[in-house]
This record gives structure tokens, C-alpha cells and sequence, in this order.
């Protein structure tokens, strides 16, 4: 009976019945609403995979442009290296993470902030490239701005790409495993509900139909009984008519119960 | 007089400066190698100069830090050769020169020190020209005190650092001043032990040497600008020779900006043709401090050619000792020059690659 198919094991009754297209209806408007969440998503990360593109490419020019400057630093001022590391004495340049909302999904943004009184090694080079180390300094600031927004699209490219992915996922299954699943349920409570009604049409048709037969023969009895009572006289017209009146009913319901009993057969 | 027993001493010498003079690099040189496409060309090209093979026992990615190296290690292997063939008083000359590198890397290993780093990693770093017998020693200190008195006092910087700082400055808030300070009592003491050498050294001596203290000078006043080096101690730095000195300097000394220090170099042909230039290459327009910037970024090279200049003109004499510190200055803007191109080839700037300052 409609069993194409994978069902819930449940009975098929009408409570269940209502209860499965409740879960139809859920399934169909959760589907809905992350076919939606999906396309939001994708539309994100389109956008975003656009910016890393293009934060790809600034990176590389400025980053070049970094140590082009880096190299006019050492052309004037030799190698400042070891006196830079050694004067910093905290981090200038710190990243806040902050928290965006792209429905329902928190993609972290990064951005960098540089404090305000970053002027560790302002004095390096003092007699000579000074200049320089301050324009090399200013041009890796931009360049370390660039990798923090970099970072931050590559982030939410990560985390959007696994969100979307499960989100196709999820709606993959709803349409193709859930509500087929619940479809056929459905179908299958339905068949077999019909065939329980068929059933009970038959067997109350069959009831019918035998107690015709025994109100017949009941009748056919009482006629006898009557024509016999008529033959033996007027008293038991009188008794007969009385007993119809107070208990005939009740008498004849028992009589046919304990008749039906003799002749069930289906 | 002096050329009458001249050659008895350094008249040697002299010809060997001279001869290595010539095997500076010229400008066909310079042009053969910016047209390299890469550093392997470049390394071909150098192999036909007066570098000959310096670069043949290095591993293939040949970096433009390892060129800088194997380039001052000829230097310095030439400058070794002079220094020990040297009698007085152009061994103590020779000295000198050493001693601006000696600041350099004392200041490295004080800074080192401060920090508490291995100053055995340190002492790779410190220029090679600059090592002296006891600078290991200095590794051994493990404070400044110590420092100073067990190490500092026995090399020749000892009267330097004792004449403009105590124990309790040595800290790295001014470790640049320190480094200045101590450049500015050598550029004097320098310029006095010129002055007792016979002419016609000190007369050269004193002109590249005024040009370097007034370079000192320019440089520390625009670079403070917006820094928070006051201005009492930023006239401290200044030295006491050089052609600004002494009106110029106290100009300096208040100047708040480029303005001003224009108008303190004003009657200065020299210097004031500097600016000029600078002003016009750094293109003049937009706002007052990005001209600034671009002026003084040139003004660097405005300064390395007037020093290359002045450098060459030392060879047209005779019979002094200048010869020699000019001839390790020039080989330095070779070296600095090599590097620039090597850097510009390596990293595609082909752009930039003509901003060296050709020496002949």
C-alpha cells in the first residue's frame, strides 16, 4: 500500500496523521527560509570572495612598495634593523576583533588600530634617513592595514563557505530525504485509513444486511405467535399487546444479541 | 715641506689608495649594471671589475644583503691591508676613521646590553670596520656600569663617552642622543687631531669634516622636527665645527621648521643649493608637510653627492692623508650604491634603479 519509498514508523491513525502534516508544513516553510538563508549567504560571499580578490592585489603592490622603502632606508641609513627591534617597547599597531551578523551567521571583522603615541623609534636615524625610516614606517602601517583587512575578508570567507556549506546541506536533505520521507507518511496514513474506512463500510453493511434478516424472522415468529395467540382468545391479544408496551423492546434486543451470537461468521 | 718627506712614509701607501681609487667602479660600469634583469647578470657584470670572483661561493639565491656583505668585506680587507703597512701619525688617522664605526657598534652592544640580549648574536651584526681588540669584552658586561667602567674606559671612545654622558643617561629613552652625542665630540676630537696634521691635509680634512658636522647638523634639526627631542638638547648634539657653526647652528636650534632652517643655511651657497634642489625634484606642490617630506628625502641625496664631491676632489692632491678617508667614504657609497641597484633589480623597481650616485 504506497510503500514506494522510505515512511516513518508510526501507526496510521488520524492523530498521527494530523501530526505528520504539521511536520509537512515545517518542513516545507523551514526549507523555504534556508533556501532564503542560502541565498543571502551566497550573495555574501560573492561579495566577499570580490574583496579578497581585490585585497589580494593591493596587498601585493603596497607590500612591494614596503620594502622598496625598506631598501631606501638601508641605502641612507644602513641597517636600522636591530635598533628598531630593540627600542619598540609595546606594539603600536593592535587588532580589534569586532562581530558582524550576516543572518544569523557572526563573522568576526578585524580592524587595526594604531595608538597614538607611537613615536618608539621616532628618534632612529636621527642624523641621517630619518626621513626615510619615518616614510618606511608610515608605508608598513598601511601595508600591516592592508593584511588586517585582508585577514579579516579571508575570516569570513572561511567561516561563510562552512555556513553555506552546511546550509546547502541542510536544505539538500529537507527536500531530498525529509519531506519525501514525510510525503510518503503521509500517503501511506491516508491509504491505510481509506482501507480501515472500506473495511468498517463492509462489515456495517454486512451488520445491516443481518439484522435485516433477523427482523424478519422475528417478525415472522411474532406473526406466528399471534395468529396463534388470536386462535387461543382474547386474554392473550390483551397479554401481548401489555408485554409490547413495557418490555418488548428490551426483550427483543436480547432475543437478537443471543441469536447473533449462534451465526456470527465473519 | 711636507711632500719633501712624504713618500719616505705613506708614499707607498699612497699609491696603493690610489691605485684602488681606480678600481672604483665607473659610470659604464653603473650603467652595465642597471640593464641587468637579475641578480646572476649583475653578479657577471661585477665579475669584469675590480671585484673580480667576490661573489663565486654563494649559494644561488644570491640575496642583496649577502652582496652588501661580501662588498664591505673587500673594503674592509683593503682598508686592513693600508692600516697595517701604516706608520704615525697615518696609522692614528686610520684610526679615526675607524673610531665613527666603533660608535656605531658600542651603541649596538650598549643597546644589546639594555635589553639583556645575547650580545654574542650581537657582535655578527656590528660593523667590521668598527671591531676593536676588547669589543667581545664588552658581551661579558652585564650592565651599563660595568660596561662603561671595565670596557668603555680602555678604548679610545673612553674621553667621548666621559665628556657627555654618566652612567645613569644609559638608558634606550636617549640611546639615540647618546649615539649622537658621542658622534659630535669624535667629529671634534677628529677635526682637531686634523688640524695638527701638516697642510695640506688639515685644510681638506676640515672641509669634509665641516660638510659632514653641518650634514650632522641639517639632518638632526629636520629629523627632530615633531619628535620629542627638546630644543636645548637638540643644540647639544650639534657639532661645534663646520661652516654653520656658530650663527647657523643657533639658528638651528630654534628652527621649528623647514622654513627656518632654509633661512639659516641662506648664506651658504652650497647648502642653500641643497634645498633649492631638493625643493624642486620633490615636487613643491600639496601640502606643506608632504612637501617637507619629499624635500627632505632628497635633501639625503643632495647631501651623498655634495659628500661624493667633495670625496673626489681630496684625490686631486698630493702628499696628504685625506686620500685615505676619502677613499673608504667613496668605496662605503659603493657599496651603498651596489646594494641600492641589486635592490632595485631584485625587487622589479627598474623606476628607481638610476637614483645611485655615480662616484666616477
Amino acid at each position: 500500500m504506497s510503500g514506494a519509498g522510505p515512511r516513518e514508523a508510526i501507526f496510521p491513525t488520524r492523530m498521527n496523521l494530523t501530526v505528520t502534516k504539521g511536520r509537512m508544513k515545517g518542513a516545507q516553510t523551514g526549507h523555504s527560509l534556508l533556501a532564503k538563508k542560502r541565498d543571502a549567504l551566497t550573495q555574501r560571499f560573492r561579495q566577499i570572495l570580490k574583496k579578497v580578490d581585490e585585497a589580494k592585489r593591493l596587498m601585493g603592490r603596497v607590500l612591494q612598495l614596503a620594502s622598496f622603502s625598506l631598501a631606501e632606508v638601508t641605502y641612507t641609513a644602513g641597517d636600522i634593523g636591530y635598533q628598531v627591534q630593540e627600542s619598540v617597547r609595546k606594539a603600536s599597531y593592535t587588532v580589534k576583533a569586532k562581530q558582524e551578523n550576516v543572518s544569523g551567521v557572526v563573522l568576526p571583522a578585524f580592524e587595526g588600530v594604531r595608538s597614538k603615541d607611537a613615536s618608539d623609534f621616532a628618534m632612529t636615524g636621527l642624523s641621517r634617513g630619518g626621513q626615510q625610516i619615518q616614510k618606511c614606517r608610515d608605508t608598513y602601517v598601511k601595508a600591516v592595514g592592508t593584511l588586517v583587512e585582508l585577514a579579516s575578508l579571508q575570516t569570513a570567507f572561511t567561516i561563510l563557505d562552512e555556513v553555506i556549506r552546511a546550509t546547502n546541506r541542510r536544505v539538500n536533505a529537507i527536500e531530498h530525504v525529509i519531506i519525501p520521507k514525510l510525503d510518503n507518511t503521509i500517503k501511506y496514513i491516508n491509504s491505510e485509513l481509506d482501507e480501515m474506512d472500506r473495511e468498517e463500510f463492509f462489515r456495517l453493511k454486512k451488520v445491516q444486511g443481518k439484522k435485516k434478516r433477523d427482523a424478519e424472522k422475528a417478525n415472522e415468529v411474532r406473526k406466528k405467535q399471534k395468529e396463534k395467540e388470536e386462535d387461543e382468545g382474547e386474554e392473550g391479544g390483551e397479554k401481548d399487546s401489555r408485554d409490547e408496551g413495557l418490555k418488548g423492546g428490551a426483550e427483543g434486543g436480547a432475543d437478537m444479541l443471543g441469536e447473533k451470537d449462534e451465526d456470527v461468521i465473519f | 715641506m711636507e711632500a719633501l718627506g712624504f713618500n719616505m712614509d705613506a708614499g707607498f701607501l699612497e699609491g696603493v689608495v690610489r691605485g684602488y681609487k681606480g678600481g672604483l667602479l665607473t659610470t659604464a660600469n653603473y650603467h652595465n649594471l642597471t640593464q641587468c634583469e637579475n641578480l646572476e647578470d649583475f653578479r657577471m657584470q661585477l665579475a669584469s671589475t675590480d671585484y673580480g670572483n667576490f661573489l663565486a661561493n654563494e649559494p644561488l639565491p644570491l640575496s642583496t644583503s649577502t652582496i652588501a656583505d661580501k662588498a664591505t668585506e673587500k673594503l674592509v680587507s683593503e682598508f686592513h691591508y693600508l692600516r697595517t703597512n701604516a706608520v704615525e701619525p697615518l696609522a692614528t688617522f686610520m684610526d679615526y676613521i675607524t673610531y665613527a664605526y666603533m660608535i656605531d657598534n658600542v651603541i649596538l652592544l650598549t643597546l644589546g646590553t639594555l635589553h639583556e640580549r645575547d650580545t654574542h648574536e650581537l657582535l655578527e651584526r656590528c660593523h667590521p670596520l668598527g671591531v676593536f681588540d676588547t669589543m667581545p669584552a664588552l658581551c661579558v658586561a652585564t650592565n651599563v656600569e660595568e660596561l662603561y667602567h671595565s670596557v668603555l674606559v680602555e678604548t679610545p671612545l673612553a674621553p667621548y663617552f666621559r665628556d657627555c654622558l654618566s652612567a645613569q643617561d644609559l638608558d634606550d629613552l636617549n640611546i639615540e642622543i647618546i649615539r649622537n652625542s658621542l658622534y659630535k665630540a669624535y667629529l671634534e676630537d677628529f677635526h682637531a687631531f686634523c688640524q695638527t696634521l701638516p697642510s695640506p691635509t688639515n685644510e681638506i680634512m676640515s672641509r669634509i669634516l665641516a660638510f659632514e658636522a653641518d650634514r650632522r647638523t641639517l639632518n638632526i634639526t629636520i629629523n627632530s622636527f615633531g619628535t620629542e627631542l627638546s630644543k636645548d638638547q637638540r643644540a647639544r648634539l650639534f657639532p661645534t665645527i663646520g661652516r654653520l657653526y656658530p650663527e647657523g647652528n643657533n639658528a638651528l636650534a630654534r628652527a621649528e621648521e623647514i622654513e627656518q632652517v632654509v633661512a639659516a643655511v641662506e648664506h651658504i651657497s652650497e647648502y642653500k643649493a641643497f634645498f633649492d634642489k631638493a625643493g624642486a625634484t620633490g615636487g613643491g606642490g600639496g601640502g606643506s608637510g608632504g612637501a617637507g617630506e619629499g624635500e627632505a628625502s632628497s635633501l639625503e641625496d643632495e647631501f651623498f653627492k655634495y659628500d661624493v664631491e667633495l670625496n673626489k676632489l681630496s684625490f686631486l692632491q698630493q702628499f696628504q692623508y685625506a686620500v685615505f678617508y676619502s677613499f673608504v667614504k667613496l668605496k662605503e657609497q659603493e657599496v651603498r650604491n651596489l646594494t641600492w641597484i641589486a635592490e632595485c633589480i631584485a625587487q622589479d623597481a627598474k623606476d628607481r634603479v638610476d637614483d645611485y650616485i655615480p662616484v666616477f
